[in-house]
């Protein structure tokens, strides 16, 4: 027990733990704030009823009594909370129940709880993605203009970040689909899938999905699974292969594990590894358009990749956005510390030692100047549901960002709150993940 | 006799203060002109409000300079929506050209609309100068609430310590959090957001959050100084201390911050304007977006047509906004001393 104790208290389960502690109090802060500021707002949902003649002051008040209005405010707010808590977040007052049975709680409405499991996903893949390749490419470039610094790159790079950083996002989002999907053509304008694909499929596997949004969610949710378990597994790998001591074993590992990885997505997604999964069966007497595959397929079924494909062209241009608009602010961050580690007494140390000058760059001087990158790292990601809105609308990806805006629009209050403290959990939950992994990652911090 | 003494008096303490004022703020001035950065966002900024100060003259000016007697004598006399002056040609609301026909518009650029008119036959430029000195107004309102709170929270929290500090830091761990695009939607959505309104919850949404945590950690360092300890040791209360002697020492860092704190300002307000969701503002740069957008002439163009309608506003947001980024990146160079000489 007191080893235990010790083990608790000590070092890195000790910060986990404190912060743990700190991200419960903080959520607590967070919807305890949302729910006064919502409180202090004049008047109730039911105002929006005033002019309605159909609704009469009976109906309204029978309205008020449903929706618990009338209970004192303590009351309300300790319902408030067990409901979060417990996971009812209320129901949509816009969107229609989808399912055959009538919703155990909302009938024939659809549950807040509902909606906001659909499309986080969503929006999780597109706000991974972008932030990982924009804070890739931001901290290369930054690397490349810090070291050659009064060069043109540097002046012309600086220009072009800063309009970046600033830009209008709606703006440019607009600019981008007006240049990419109407004049040239070459991705969709907006958009989750393109519905005349999925008109004909019958089943996923053994999965009987006659309504295509369905279907949709089951390939996707696939591909998310397969998305994060990569990384997972590459991340792992990498950490792993760190404690080789010669670089081909290293290497070896690392493009061994890429290699493996790739391998068996591939065999996946192109139908050669489970016929139960990941066979797409069409409906009878239907021929898939826009794909030609090479093996044989039992007749009338096709792989998941045609599917797939579907959805990454839909992500092109969003991802391309997301990454403009953002990898700018990483790269003058990366630019900045790295011309301050440039200074430091072992890069020249270093290159006195007379080791090649892109050896100096990478492994000596951009290796510590990566700190202040990881950290705006992870508040772009905590951030990244928020951030998302604009972007989300503009491109129509049905995620949580154009969830919020929508319901807030239409007056969907339930689902505008739900999202809107789900954000916010999001947010806390992903920032707090990030801290411990960088704790982790970076051994001079320890939080004791 | 003995002839009265002559003593030339103390000079004015205030006039000693101005003195030091004056030296100070030229040693700044001319760090802060080393960087073309801050200098070029400067201008910009410069620009911008003798464009948005010339909104008042602008109908007067085009009358003289790009309409005809004739014109404005046909102007006057046309069968129907004849205008008797010519603010109401150049109103940015409610105006139109009573020479055009309606299902012209938008018309390009011509001599009396320098940048063309939209779908409902407003005056584009006159849109975009009315519209100028309110981005500006709630930047800088917003910017002075957060810095306010920001330079006092940051100051008390790091002069008391203990309880205040934890509960502070607490909550700036909230607001750096908040979602606040989120958040600013769901209000929107909610009640009726005028700009006065909107700058106050910008203002407080910003003030209690990252600007808070950086200004308390330069307040720390400030706290240990001698001259602290000797203002204490001379009487000054915690009060003096506070707004004597640390408040001032922050006010350059608080200066710069609330750089950043206009661009967001701006932004947001932009961003909100364009979903639609600040009713209580009738004319902003990002409704002029989204009345080229809803309106179809952006995406319905496969060539660059109809650009008067949708470049101007998104190329002023985006300067504007830069503009105050530079600056403050101009500043940071005079008050950071890790980056003073390079």
């Amino acid at each position: 027990m007191k080893r235990i104790w010790q083990t608790l208290t000590s070092g890195m389960s000790k910060f986990i733990i404190v912060r743990l502690l700190q991200i419960i109090l903080v959520l607590y802060l967070y919807m305890t704030l949302v729910f006064i500021i919502l409180e202090a707002q004049p008047g109730d949902i039911t105002d929006i009823y005033t002019a309605n003649p159909k609704i009469t002051p009976e109906a309204k008040e029978a309205i008020v009594k449903q929706l618990g209005l009338n209970k004192p405010i303590y009351e309300r707010y300790l319902n408030y909370l067990r409901n979060f808590v417990t996971g009812h977040l209320g129901c949509s007052f816009k969107w229609g129940n989808i399912r055959d049975v009538p919703d155990p709680v909302c009938r024939e409405q659809r549950p807040t709880w509902d909606l906001i499991r659909e499309r986080l996903p969503r929006t999780i893949v597109l706000f991974l993605t972008y932030t990982i390749v924009s804070f890739y490419i931001g901290f290369f470039l930054g690397k490349l203009i810090a070291w050659r610094r009064g060069a043109i790159i540097e002046y012309f790079s600086t220009v072009v970040g800063v309009v970046l950083f600033t830009v209008f996002t709606p703006w440019f989002a607009l600019l981008l689909v007006w240049l990419f999907a109407v004049n040239l053509g070459v991705v969709p304008i907006g958009g989750f899938i393109n519905p005349d694909s999925w008109t004909n499929i019958r089943q996923i596997g053994s999965v009987d999905c006659s309504i295509g949004i369905s279907c949709s969610n089951i390939v996707f949710n696939h591909m998310l699974l397969w998305l994060g378990g990569l990384t997972l597994f590459w991340g792992i790998v990498y950490l792993w292969s760190r404690r080789f001591p010669y670089p081909w074993q290293r290497n070896t590992a690392r493009w061994g594990a890429v290699a493996l990885g790739l391998v068996l997505a591939g065999l996946f997604f192109g139908g050669g590894w489970l016929g139960e999964i990941d066979r797409v069966v069409l409906a009878r007497d239907t021929k898939f358009e826009f794909f030609v595959w090479h093996f044989e397929f039992p007749a009338g079924t096709i792989p998941l990749f045609p599917l797939a494909l579907d959805f990454v062209q839909h992500m092109v241009l969003p991802i391309l956005t997301l990454t403009l608009i953002s990898f700018a602010g990483t790269m003058l961050l990366m630019r900045n510390t790295m011309l301050e580690t440039m200074r430091e007494d072992y890069v020249m140390a270093a290159k006195a030692k007379g080791l090649p000058d892109h050896v100096v760059r990478d492994k000596h001087a951009a290796r510590n100047a990566l700190l202040p990158v990881v950290t705006s790292l992870i508040f772009a990601i905590a951030f990244s549901v928020d951030g998302g809105v604009f972007t989300e609308t503009i491109f129509s990806w049905p995620g949580m960002g154009q969830l919020l805006l929508l319901s807030a629009l239409e007056q969907d209050y339930p689902v505008a709150i739900g999202s809107l403290v789900f954000t916010g959990i999001f947010a806390l939950v992903a920032h707090v993940i990030a801290d411990i992994l960088y704790a982790f990652l970076d051994p001079r911090i320890r939080y004791d | 006799m003995q002839a009265a003494p002559t003593f030339k008096p103390a000079e004015a303490i205030w006039r000693v203060r101005l003195q030091l004022f004056w030296r100070g703020l030229k040693g700044s001035w001319a760090m802060f002109t080393e960087s073309k950065i801050g200098l070029t966002g400067l201008g910009i900024i410069i620009f911008f409000a003798l464009f948005g100060a010339l909104w008042p003259a602008y109908p007067w000016l085009m009358e003289r300079l790009a309409w005809t007697p004739e014109e404005l004598e046909a102007a006057r006399n046309v069968p129907y929506g004849a205008i008797s002056s010519i603010y109401q040609v150049y109103d940015p609301v409610t105006g139109y050209d009573p020479l055009i026909p309606g299902i012209e518009n938008p018309t390009p650029p011509s001599r009396r609309h320098p940048l063309g008119t939209n779908q409902f036959g407003r005056d584009i430029l006159a849109q975009l100068m009315a519209s100028t000195g309110s981005e500006f107004m709630l930047g800088v309102l917003a910017a002075l609430i957060t810095v306010f709170i920001g330079t006092f929270i940051g100051a008390i929290t790091a002069y008391y310590g203990g309880f205040v500090d934890t509960f502070f830091m607490r909550v700036a761990d909230v607001f750096i959090l908040f979602p606040l695009v989120s958040f600013l939607i769901v209000l929107g959505s909610m009640i009726e957001l005028t700009l006065i309104k909107l700058a106050f919850v910008l203002g407080i949404l910003y003030g209690f959050g990252q600007i808070t945590v950086i200004l308390k950690s330069q307040a720390l360092a400030v706290k240990v100084k001698p001259y602290i300890e000797a203002a204490k040791v001379a009487g000054g209360g915690h009060f003096h201390v506070i707004f004597r002697h640390i408040i001032p020492n922050l006010l350059p860092l608080s200066f710069l911050y609330m750089m950043f704190n206009v661009t967001g300002a701006i932004f947001s307000e932009a961003a909100l304007s364009f979903f639609g969701l600040l009713p209580g503002i009738k004319v902003s740069w990002g409704i002029m977006i989204d009345s080229a957008h809803s309106g179809g002439y952006i995406l319905g163009g496969r060539s660059f047509q109809n650009w008067w309608l949708w470049m101007p506003p998104g190329i002023a947001i985006t300067l504007l906004c830069s503009a105050f980024y530079l600056v403050g990146r101009g500043l940071d160079e005079v008050v950071n001393p890790r980056l003073r000489k390079r």
